[in-house]
């Protein structure tokens, strides 16, 4: 059964059309590339996922339930984590403070509890192992490559029972070894049976990780096929236009 | 290949010494004792324990609004209108008093309008977004204006029918395993503790340095940055309000001159302690550290009989080298 389905969603800002009668579902585990060129509705239809803004039309089923999301915190606790572009980490906090942040693990009783430091370099450090990074938690991210600073966004998401990730360009502005990483990563999560959706206008990764790819060209989807029944010449040519729908 | 997860959890960047030797804290204490030893040689006046005395408690002033400036601080913002809000509350606390209020309800009507002050500065920064170097400018102008209206431009040196209290409250001393330890003293290093305590231990001062840090990763975070950033200058000028109660019962008597320039003393002291400008950095100890040394150099200057003009100079070279001191360390970051 489908983790999340998106039905004829669609959004515009005053006369502009973002999205324009967009369905969409995802699988639990499984691994979906969404492309398109700038202006394409990407990050409005990531957006909407993750709580920022509610859809003009149509609605959003998680496990076959109808949802709305008002504000980001009601997709986080619908189980929906988002990884930022820009990461969102606190360079002058620990790995293991930036996991937990907004989220803090506390020890004691009411108002006498305190933060519980050993607890959160614990469960980081078990989350960096389980996503086999060399991630340390008591280190800070200023001190960190782009690869370790990753993990650490990534291991935020696994901190609860998140059923869907969403990645927003993940591979952008790293090192190619720090790629490999970052893939692994994603191959983790989908293999904790996580529904992922990954952001991205690097081919490669798409064609690495993902199990179908998704593309969208002026607010509409023009393609939603298996990776193993498509290749990069055609998604190149269905984000173009070169190609009008597959 | 067999580190385990333990070992892993375990490993620190820096050992213990490494750290405390990049601590800008450490090295202000060693400029301390250094200061100290020198000046016990030099002059037979600094090591009697009437000059500890006054040094301990002189410095209290500018200690305790360091603690509240560097919630602010951390946060990425500045407080310059503490001076004034510690004359503004001197003066609610010298005028409710000397009409015959008693000394709980002068020190309740101080706090207030510290914390109405700080709740002003706190909106406009956080929920209408007005840099806070700004709204603290004008707030400097207004509440040392608010302190003449209030006072008439008079002194106030009667507090009414509590006015012993006061003075003792501000100027008394305990004895504590045979040292005389001014009261201020007391107050200081308790607020340090609360201030030290909040900091570390709790999901609070986690989230100050949260949105120092990255203050849009904090929202995204679900962390309340608005509320958190009103909050810290509720904290700064609540501080500002103690201090003025208590250097009221100290001097015996209120001008509205009281603690002019005094903001840029409290900066001076959070940044030599250690707090960074641009946010998410600063300590209680620093600030209490940073606030000692400044005392100090005004104290020892006037021991050694060198011409009091050259106190501004020394302070604000001790400020030039704890900035110098953080650059040099960002960039071994960088490496």
């Amino acid at each position: 059964m489908a983790v999340l389905e998106l039905d004829n969603i669609s959004k515009h800002f005053g006369a502009i059309r973002a999205l324009h009668d967009v369905s969409l579902s995802l699988e639990p585990g499984e691994v979906v590339g969404l492309m398109g060129d700038n202006g394409a509705g990407k990050s409005t239809l990531v957006k909407m996922i993750a709580g920022n803004f509610l859809p003009s039309t149509g609605n959003m089923r998680m496990d076959g339930k109808e949802i709305v999301l008002h504000r980001p915190v009601d997709a986080r606790r619908h189980g929906i984590e988002i990884v930022h572009q820009d990461l969102a980490l606190c360079n002058n906090l620990t790995a293991a403070a930036n996991v937990f942040l907004g989220r803090e693990l506390r020890k004691g009783v009411g108002p006498f509890s305190v933060l519980d430091y050993q607890g959160m370099y614990r469960r980081a450090g078990e989350l960096f192992g389980d996503l086999k990074s060399e991630t340390r938690p008591r280190d800070l991210i200023k001190q960190m490559s782009g690869g370790q600073r990753q993990a650490v966004a990534i291991a935020r998401t696994m901190l609860s029972q998140a059923k869907i990730v969403l990645m927003d360009e993940p591979t952008a502005a790293i090192s190619v070894r720090q790629v490999a990483e970052v893939l692994n990563h994603i191959k983790h999560l989908r293999d904790q049976g996580i529904a992922i959706v990954l952001i991205s206008h690097r081919m490669p990764d798409v064609f690495t990780v993902g199990d179908r790819v998704v593309v969208l060209r002026r607010g509409r989807k023009v393609a939603d096929k298996r990776i193993a029944q498509s290749s990069p010449e055609e998604v190149t040519g269905l984000i173009t236009g070169a190609i009008e729908q597959a | 290949m067999t580190v385990t997860l333990e070992q892993t959890i375990a490993k620190r960047q820096h050992s213990w010494s490494s750290s405390l030797l990049s601590s800008q804290t450490f090295w202000v204490t060693i400029a301390i004792l250094c200061a100290g030893v020198f000046l016990s040689l030099e002059t037979s006046a600094f090591l009697t324990p009437q000059n500890l005395f006054n040094i301990t408690r002189n410095f209290t002033f500018t200690a305790i609004i360091a603690l509240g400036m560097t919630f602010v601080i951390i946060t990425g913002g500045i407080d310059l209108s503490v001076g004034s809000v510690l004359c503004l509350c001197s003066m609610v606390i010298a005028t409710t008093m000397h009409a015959g209020a008693p000394i709980e309800v002068g020190i309740l009507a101080a706090l207030l309008a510290g914390l109405a002050i700080g709740l002003f500065n706190g909106v406009l920064v956080a929920y209408l977004g007005f840099p806070s170097f700004v709204v603290t400018l004008g707030m400097l102008s207004a509440a040392r204006s608010f302190a003449m209206i209030a006072s008439n431009n008079m002194t106030v040196f009667q507090f009414g029918p509590d006015h012993d209290k006061l003075l003792f409250l501000g100027g008394g001393s305990v004895h504590l395993l045979g040292v005389t330890v001014s009261l201020p003293v007391i107050y200081t290093l308790v607020l340090a503790a609360i201030t030290g305590f909040i900091l570390r231990w709790t999901r609070f001062g986690r989230h100050v340095f949260a949105i120092g840090g990255n203050e849009q990763a904090a929202t995204l975070a679900g962390i309340p940055v608005k509320p958190i950033k009103v909050a810290v200058f509720m904290i700064s000028a609540g501080s500002a309000a103690i201090a003025g109660i208590v250097e009221t019962g100290w001097l015996g008597a209120v001008t509205t001159n009281l603690g002019t320039g005094m903001e840029l003393q409290v900066i001076a002291a959070a940044v030599i302690g250690g707090a960074s400008l641009i946010g998410g950095a600063g300590t209680a100890l620093g600030a209490l550290v940073g606030a000692l040394l400044i005392e100090i150099v005004r104290n020892s200057m006037g021991l050694l009989g060198i011409n009091p003009f050259w106190q501004g100079t020394v302070i604000g070279l001790a400020i030039l080298v704890a900035v110098a001191f953080e650059r040099v360390r960002q960039l071994r970051f960088k490496d």
